[in-house]
């Protein structure tokens, strides 16, 4: 049997996965190992950079807890490049925080680690009766009042909506846009193809406009209809103006 | 062995779950705890060594029988029963912090992982490892967690003060260096 891997994830290099990371202080900590930085002496601005790089080639530049892990870095960028005077004895490293919650996270991870072991080592010994944790608990019993559950009720039943009555709405036959729109394709060229009136996606409702438009504007002689053989293509051809007269 | 051992032995057998000593205790009223921890010892060693498929273990604060390690395989080979699910390293960040912390509000932790841990934190709960102690002084009155037996259980230790201790860990919370300036 073949466990998955243990939970240390370094050394791993980048796999465009969000999973890796349990969060922009992970990723942080990770870089900061890959290039074995100093954590009490941040090199900021290139840590900054990596960061950048490192959420966009991961995808994760949408994450707002990446985002705003990248916010700061670029503000404590922004503060270490102030000038100062030398002998300010008021003069707060700005990373001093950044560094602080970095060490803290880093003791965590130390102790996960730990916790894994931990965990892996207890689940090799069962005990008697040994039933696997349900996946979801079961509800508890049930306890309620009637006056509760009247209540209850009369809420789910104020959330119903009035019955509402389906208007059936005549979708009347668009014919004139339809013979607006074959004027203007036959004013570009002189012959059309009828599946360029209507497509695939065309409805019912577009298919018998185009057609009456077809016909009509048959009748008024601006165009010609041909249609080689029974169920060829129909093909539509623009007639001369002055002869239509 | 002693009758109050085997005594002791037929329930530890019985039971599905750790019992304390206090549990255990009851069962006999002649018999005082500090006549307990005897007992539980001579049945410790009597299990102890080769002898035997099982042992005892003293677990989250009581005591069980459970298998050896070196049959973990077989027995799951088997079906007979199945290693627990394992945690995921989100939980385990979440849950380090829940017992080192405790009892912590939510915000604590979010802020210690970087991250909202709002749904693990509520898997947690529904895992049976991590349970609401109190309500915090701040605005809001917010809920602080705490662990629960079975955290220590899934972890096999009998109590919190078997965690590594935190100045133990290879990082010490020193303050950072002074920075020269640059």
């Amino acid at each position: 049997m073949t466990l998955p891997p243990p939970v240390a994830l370094d050394q791993a290099g980048f796999v465009v996965e969000l999973e890796q990371f349990s969060g922009p202080l992970d990723l942080l900590l990770s870089l900061i190992r890959e290039d074995e930085l100093d954590i009490t002496d941040l090199p900021i601005a290139k840590i900054a950079d990596q960061f950048l790089a490192a959420i966009n080639e991961l995808g994760l530049n949408q994450a707002a807890d990446y985002l705003e892990m990248a916010a700061r870095l670029l503000r404590i960028k922004a503060q270490m490049l102030l000038p100062r005077r030398l002998d300010d004895d008021e003069w707060e490293d700005p990373r001093s925080e950044l560094v602080r919650h970095l060490l803290e996270y880093q003791q965590i991870r130390e102790v996960v680690d730990w916790l894994g072991a931990a965990a892996a080592r207890r689940a090799e010994q069962f005990g008697r009766g040994f039933a696997p944790e349900p996946r979801t608990l079961p509800p508890g019993p049930l306890v309620i009042e009637l006056n509760e559950l009247l209540a209850a009720a009369e809420r789910v039943i104020a959330l119903i909506p009035e019955p509402a009555l389906h208007r059936v709405v005549p979708r009347p036959l668009d014919v004139e846009s339809a013979t607006a729109r074959i004027q203007a394709m036959l004013a570009e060229r002189e012959e059309i193809a009828w599946r360029d009136i209507v497509d695939e996606r065309a409805g019912v409702v577009d298919v018998l406009s185009a057609f009456i438009a077809v016909l009509e504007l048959a009748k008024r002689g601006t165009l010609r209809v041909e249609q080689a053989l029974p169920f060829a293509p129909i093909v539509i051809r623009r007639e001369p103006p002055r002869e239509a007269a | 062995m002693s009758p109050l051992a085997k005594l002791l032995e037929a329930a530890l057998f019985a039971a599905s779950r750790p019992l304390t000593v206090e549990e255990l205790a009851s069962l006999d009223s002649s018999a005082g705890e500090a006549a307990v921890i005897a007992a539980l010892e001579e049945l410790r060693a009597a299990y102890g060594g080769d002898g035997h498929g099982v042992e005892l273990v003293e677990i989250a604060q009581g005591w069980q029988f459970l298998t050896r390690r070196e049959y973990a395989e077989a027995i799951e080979r088997a079906e007979f029963a199945l290693r627990t699910r394992r945690l995921s390293p989100a939980a385990l960040e979440t849950v380090a912090i829940v017992a080192y912390r405790q009892p912590v509000g939510r915000l604590e932790i979010d802020e210690i992982r970087g991250v909202d841990s709002g749904a693990v934190l509520d898997k947690l709960v529904e895992r049976g490892l991590v349970e609401v102690v109190t309500r915090g002084e701040g605005l809001g009155r917010p809920l602080l967690y705490g662990t629960t037996p079975q955290f220590l259980e899934i972890l096999g230790l009998r109590d919190l003060d078997e965690l590594p201790r935190l100045e133990e860990l290879s990082v010490a919370l020193r303050p950072p260096a002074p920075a020269e300036p640059e």
